[in-house]
């Protein structure tokens, strides 16, 4: 059910910084709100969302019950050299989610 | 007779509305339903333990005023020139009145670039929300916003 869209450049000049976009499809509840009859609804959230180019890990976030509904995460980078960024989402009750990009570096 | 039985009831209102307080009192203790300015400043504690946090270099966006609380966008950009011996290891964000302190952690490198993060928060109330950044030489930065929200997150009921 859960979806990612991501957002790289698909080519970038050695050395340019770039930007990467992230969005996970996920309901982020907070385990702060109740239901009509007063049960709290359990906390289910995304606590991790790690980036690595190549392998090598460049970008990693901790999340809280604080970052809305479907996170949404942006940040930079260097291109370096042609390859790939895999990006991985880990949450509650067992939750993994993983993506990747291509980018190729002229 | 009448100024009497006025001064009882007087009394006795003055009785059961010390006793709604006092009632009300322990409840509220119990179970905090927000974060204090004390949790918000042990949550700082917390990263940058006995470290000095001086105001500056970092840049805080997010609107004054928000009119939904559960997305306001928020982006993060501390002044760095992000290389090998002068970088920032991380961005740490913090709100005063959300049941919890934490908002979210960023851990960047110097192959970042550019320290720059945007991403969408929740806030439950009218608050102050301060991000802090990690350098490479372990001084910590910050700035804080204040920021008045008309429709509060988190606490809304599911129907």
């Amino acid at each position: 059910m859960a979806s990612a869209l991501i957002n790289v450049p698909k080519k970038a000049k050695r050395g340019e910084v770039i930007e990467i976009k992230t969005l996970m499809s996920h309901i982020m509840e907070t385990g702060y709100r109740r239901t009509a009859t007063g049960d709290v609804i359990p906390r289910d959230i995304i606590t991790s969302f790690t980036c690595r180019y190549n392998g090598a890990e460049i970008f990693r976030a901790d999340l809280f019950p604080a970052i809305a509904a479907n996170p949404f995460i942006a940040f930079f980078t260097v291109a370096t050299e042609s390859g790939k960024f895999d990006f991985e989402w880990v949450g509650d009750r067992g939750f993994t989610e993983t993506a990747s990009a291509s980018i190729t570096v002229e | 007779m009448p100024k009497q039985t006025n001064s009882t009831r007087r009394q006795f209102l003055g009785l059961a509305g010390g006793a709604a307080v006092l009632g009300a009192v322990p409840i509220v203790t119990l179970r905090p339903a927000e974060a204090t300015p004390a949790m918000l400043a042990a949550a700082i504690r917390n990263v940058v333990g006995e470290a000095e946090v001086r105001a500056g270099k970092v840049k805080l966006d997010v609107p004054p005023l928000v009119e939904n609380g559960n997305t306001v966008p928020m982006t993060v950009s501390v002044s760095s020139p992000m290389v090998p011996d002068d970088y920032v290891k991380s961005i740490h964000v913090f709100n005063e009145k959300n049941p919890q302190p934490n908002i979210g952690n960023f851990h960047l490198g110097p192959h970042a670039g550019r320290a720059q993060i945007s991403t969408r928060i929740r806030l439950a109330d009218s608050q102050k929300v301060v991000a802090i950044a990690r350098l490479s030489d372990d001084t910590f930065w910050s700035a804080s916003v204040d920021i008045v929200v008309t429709l509060a997150a988190c606490t809304e009921e599911v129907i």
